[in-house]
């Protein structure tokens, strides 16, 4: 059989290469390296998850850890981009988006247009998201939406190592600011990943699984979600297609439309917060430009309007489940939940 | 003849062009500004152009500048181009940026102008990046980033400071204090009696210097900038100035002392300080001046005719240039 | 007695197939069946084939149904003579058990490489008795083209497929790619193999490959077979060479593989997407661009090999779909007794893929 990679693997693989092929490629942020300027192991760490774990010493001078200090490095890597370099910063956890902001959406998201079109940064912004972890509110939420609403910049969410290799070097590769949003679930999931390099183009959805019964449209974590749930359905005689989004800006509306033009029904699933979510985006959508297609009202399955809780019984309850999943679809067929 | 200054007989008119070019560029805005056809905030650099063609007689196009808020004389002093940045200024399609960034936004990649900026403290973080390329790409550029006695109380400019001391990089902090941030005295606002104090909190050398007086400036700027460039690291520069209008075009000044704006013109104009200086000297004549004071007036009354008469962007600009592509 | 029942199994169809979908049954129960006969429509998540009678015989029992899925080799009929009893059948179904398949079966042949002047090629073999049949695939295709044929014919005698330099998982990165490059590549399998001569059979580009070999290097041939090969004529489908080459997305790259098959039904979302993975390789874009240039210039084929081959000492021979868009079936013309098979389009070795193993054969084996 082909390779296997973690999607863990994967990332560490396509920076890997592309610091290999590109010397302006560096990639930055906290612990990446791990033990900088401390008496033990060199390498420590390799990521708070491991992920650049190894890279330092394949491409010294291209790795940099950075203080605990997000503004200073984000923008570092934002204003190094329009200066050069192809920088990956690396965020620990969306959640952290927080501090550091304004370098990404008043600077970096800005400047070619603030410019009339004169500059590039081509700067990749990765960190991990999702909840699941028992990390509770301010180290587990997805935060998609914050990114898809600011014009100008690229935001990608992979659900499988295959694509997250090529996205994650199609990112490097690009010339626009990029937020490459890992969900730490999904790390240690393997699946066939070519040895060699290459890039998937932003914009194109991918169709995880056919059916003709009813669309589900979704990103990240809840891709594998939704394909158990669609197993589920199967054996009731529901056939599931499920669209993964893959890239949330740009995003491949007309895959939706030509999937809810065959079904006529759509479940929306999101594991981020409800409001001005991908969801209800992609349900305003369907029903601007497909609304003559759907038989029924569109069904949303996403994360309720609270933050993320710590307490096991409380977090398992947040995160769409397949079970949830599975209610939705159930709900646009025209049939009590189970 | 001799000449008691650290530049030469050309360089000295150099200066004086930059520094005229700045004065004219910004009291012919405030004329402007009042009548009407100007948009948005402008805010004026009139007052402080010692210090900023001070620092930037010592660049080259390589090397990075980051702007702020009271961005003109920055760009000016830095090279670009004054029809594009007037065009801009009135939001036309000729401007430097298309006209989709206006007086706040002005920036020329080209010349190592990497932006005038709406947010205060966000230079900082930038020019540590500038200064990262230039260590990684392995040329001798340099970093600077400007902001004010307001601004340098972000968690940026601190946090940017830490990163380029500890990273070696290869910027320097320029704290252009005119004494107010907006309308806030900075007596109030920053704890610290001195910068200097402040540099040598993050072990960098700092410079407090008279920045009406640009010689003072173009020495200190020459030192920290030359240790940046042979690899000593990064430094503060603090330029004690003065603004001769208010935080933006429309401000009262009410906070201002009676006769403040009077004296500061009468005895702090730094172009006036640098003439006097150059003039007694007997390194130039009257005359020569009185010619680049005359080219510089038909260079803005050229840029203003042109921004005046240059056409709006177009409808179809207004989804443009968001990304490289998409 | 279950000497005289003879199990119909899910097949294996490709080193990938774990499971497959019996979709319907195409013979009832009770039905004679002879070898080659289509007995069921089988689906994989590669790409749906009429599976065919590999054995005759009386069909006793339908033991799969359709609709459901199943492990590769698990039981899915049962042939035996009207003598059997009834209670005999239903007991070997009960204790069927499928052939263990050993781990080394499923990874031995996919991981083989050898490094050649031109860079790495990946190859896959299959061992067995007398001169060797090399499979060679067609411009953007890889050595899975043979998925429906290795097997077959590996039951003959020893069975190579390669990928050429520039395809599948072989090197990328190829300066110039030319005929030459590839009749280089092939050659130099055979010498690294220790192949001295072998049954060429080409598919598309690659019969060009495989008949400009029995020109240049009779000593190397003992046979060729040209299947809906380059090289015979002038036309080719540069619509199909302009999708094939730009596509990006699946939306663009869809319509263009449909121009491969007479029922473009086949042409799923996996093959799409198999094809996209390789597509979106580095170096792989530059390339496809190189080579179309260097063989189908202006959208013609450059090279006309037909005169030449009506030349050479070994047997020749050719199979063409009746409906092949890309190349079409009047250059089988060029080839003495060719064979067109109706219903089949260019990638007719997958479309009729028992009658094509037949005509192999019986060329091959003899």
């Amino acid at each position: 059989m082909a390779r296997t990679l973690s999607m863990k693997d994967a990332i560490n693989e396509a920076l890997d290469q592309e610091m290999g092929r590109d010397p302006t490629v560096v990639v930055l942020g906290e612990d990446i390296v791990g033990g900088t300027g401390s008496p033990g192991e060199d390498d420590a760490w390799g990521g708070a998850m491991g992920v650049t774990k190894g890279l330092i010493h394949k491409h010294p001078g291209q790795l940099i850890d950075t203080p605990l200090s997000e503004s200073a490095y984000i923008g570092a890597a934002i204003g190094a981009a329009t200066c050069g370099l192809r920088p990956v910063a690396e965020l620990m956890f969306v959640d952290f988006m927080g501090v550091c902001l304004d370098q990404i959406f008043n600077q970096a998201a800005k400047f070619r247009y603030m410019f009339g079109g004169k500059a590039e940064t081509p700067v990749v912004i990765r960190a991990t998201c999702g909840a699941g972890f028992r990390a509770a509110a301010q180290h587990s939420q997805m935060l998609t939406p914050i990114f898809t609403h600011i014009p100008g910049l690229k935001v990608v969410c992979p659900s499988n190592a295959y694509d997250t290799k090529g996205l994650l070097i199609q990112s490097i590769r690009d010339n626009d600011p990029v937020i490459f949003l890992e969900h730490k679930n999904l790390y240690d999931r393997e699946t066939d990943v070519p040895e060699e390099s290459y890039a998937i183009p932003f914009g194109e959805a991918s169709i995880a699984r056919e059916g003709t019964d009813v669309t589900i449209v979704t990103y990240g974590m809840m891709v594998p979600y939704s394909l158990e749930a669609s197993e589920t359905l199967k054996r009731e005689g529901i056939d599931v297609e499920v669209i993964d989004l893959r890239t949330l800006s740009p995003i491949d509306l007309d895959t939706v439309f030509e999937s809810v033009e065959m079904t006529g029904r759509l479940v929306c699933v999101d594991e981020a917060n409800p409001r001005c979510s991908i969801a209800s985006d992609v349900a305003a959508a369907v029903a601007q430009e497909a609304f003559g297609s759907l038989k029924g009202p569109v069904a949303m399955v996403t994360a309720p309007h609270a933050p993320v809780p710590f307490s096991s019984a409380l977090e398992d309850l947040y995160i769409p489940s397949p079970e949830r999943i599975a209610d939705g679809v159930r709900q646009t067929m025209g049939e009590r939940s189970s | 003849m001799n000449n008691p200054f650290p530049l030469s007989r050309e360089g000295l008119l150099t200066a004086y062009r930059r520094m005229r070019t700045i004065r004219e560029f910004e009291e012919r805005l405030h004329v402007e500004f009042a009548t009407g056809d100007i948009a948005g905030f402008v805010h004026l650099y009139a007052g402080e152009e010692a210090a900023g063609v001070g620092i930037m007689m010592h660049l080259e196009d390589h090397d990075r500048i980051a702007s702020t808020h009271r961005g003109h004389g920055h760009c000016i002093a830095k090279g670009v181009d004054v029809k594009a940045m007037m065009a801009e200024i009135y939001g036309k399609a000729t401007g430097a940026c298309a006209g989709k960034g206006g007086s706040m936004h002005i920036a020329d990649l080209s010349r190592g102008m990497m932006g005038a900026n709406g947010i205060l403290g966000a230079g900082a973080p930038l020019i540590c990046g500038a200064g990262l390329a230039a260590q990684k790409l392995g040329h001798d550029g340099v970093g600077i980033t400007f902001f004010g006695d307001g601004a340098s109380n972000q968690g940026t400019v601190l946090e940017s400071m830490n990163l380029a001391a500890i990273w070696n990089l290869p910027v320097i902090f320029v704290v252009e204090n005119n004494g107010y941030a907006e309308s806030t005295s900075v007596d109030y606002a920053v704890a610290s009696d001195s910068y200097v104090d402040r540099a040598a909190g993050f072990g960098m050398p700092g410079i407090t210097v008279d920045g009406t007086d640009f010689f003072a400036v173009y020495e200190a700027a020459g030192e920290v900038i030359r240790r940046a460039r042979e690899g000593g690291g990064p430094s503060l520069l603090e330029c004690k100035m003065i603004r001769f209008y208010g935080h933006f075009e429309g401000d009262a000044q009410t906070y201002r002392a009676p006769g403040e704006n009077e004296a500061n013109r009468q005895h702090r104009d730094c172009l006036k300080i640098f003439t006097g200086k150059i003039l007694e000297a007997g390194v130039v004549e009257t005359g020569e001046l009185a010619v680049i004071d005359s080219e510089v007036a038909d260079l803005i009354e050229d840029a203003l005719e042109g921004a005046k008469a240059a056409p709006l962007p177009s409808a179809a600009e207004l989804t443009t240039d968001v990304y490289v592509t998409y | 007695m279950s000497g005289r029942i003879v199990p119909i199994l899910m097949p294996k169809w490709g080193l990938s197939m774990k499971q497959g979908t019996l979709s319907s049954w195409l013979v009832e129960e009770g039905s004679e069946i002879s070898p080659g006969d289509e007995i069921m429509d089988v689906e994989t998540d590669k790409i749906a084939n009429a599976l065919e009678a590999t054995d005759g015989g009386l069909l006793r029992k339908r033991v799969g149904m359709a609709g459901e899925t199943y492990p590769v080799r698990a039981l899915l009929g049962v042939l035996a003579p009207p003598s059997v009893p009834d209670s005999e059948i239903d007991a070997y179904v009960a204790s069927f058990t499928a052939p263990v398949v050993e781990e080394a079966d499923d990874e031995e042949p996919v991981r083989l490489f050898l490094d050649l002047p031109v860079g790495r090629i990946r190859y896959a073999e299959r061992p067995g008795d007398g001169i060797p049949v090399l499979l060679v695939h067609g411009f953007g295709g890889d050595l899975d083209n043979w998925l429906f044929n290795i097997d077959a014919l590996a039951e003959a005698g020893s069975v190579v497929a390669l990928d050429l330099p520039g395809h599948g998982q072989s090197v990328k990165s190829v300066a110039a790619p030319s005929l030459t490059t590839m009749t280089d590549a092939v050659i130099g399998l055979m010498d690294s193999l220790g192949v001295a001569r072998a049954h060429l059979v080409g598919h598309s580009m690659g019969g060009l490959v495989a008949g400009r070999i029995g020109i240049d290097r009779p000593d190397r041939v003992a046979s060729i077979t040209l299947i809906a090969a380059a090289g015979l004529g002038e036309e080719i489908n540069g619509a199909y060479l302009d999708g094939f080459v730009s596509a990006s997305s699946r939306r663009d790259l869809k319509p263009a593989l449909a121009h491969l098959f007479a029922d473009q039904g086949l042409v799923n979302r996996s093959m799409v997407e198999d094809v996209l993975k390789y597509k979106r390789l580095d170096g792989v874009g530059a390339f496809l661009e190189a080579l179309r240039g260097t063989l189908f210039p202006g959208d013609r084929q450059a090279t006309d090999i037909a005169d030449d081959l009506a030349g050479i000492g070994c047997p020749c021979h050719a199979i063409w779909g009746a409906e092949d868009a890309i190349i079409p079936a009047a250059h089988a013309g060029a080839v003495e007794g060719a064979t067109v098979i109706d219903g089949a389009g260019h990638m007719v070795q997958m479309e009729k893929a028992a009658e094509v193993n037949r005509l192999i054969l019986s060329w091959t084996s003899s």
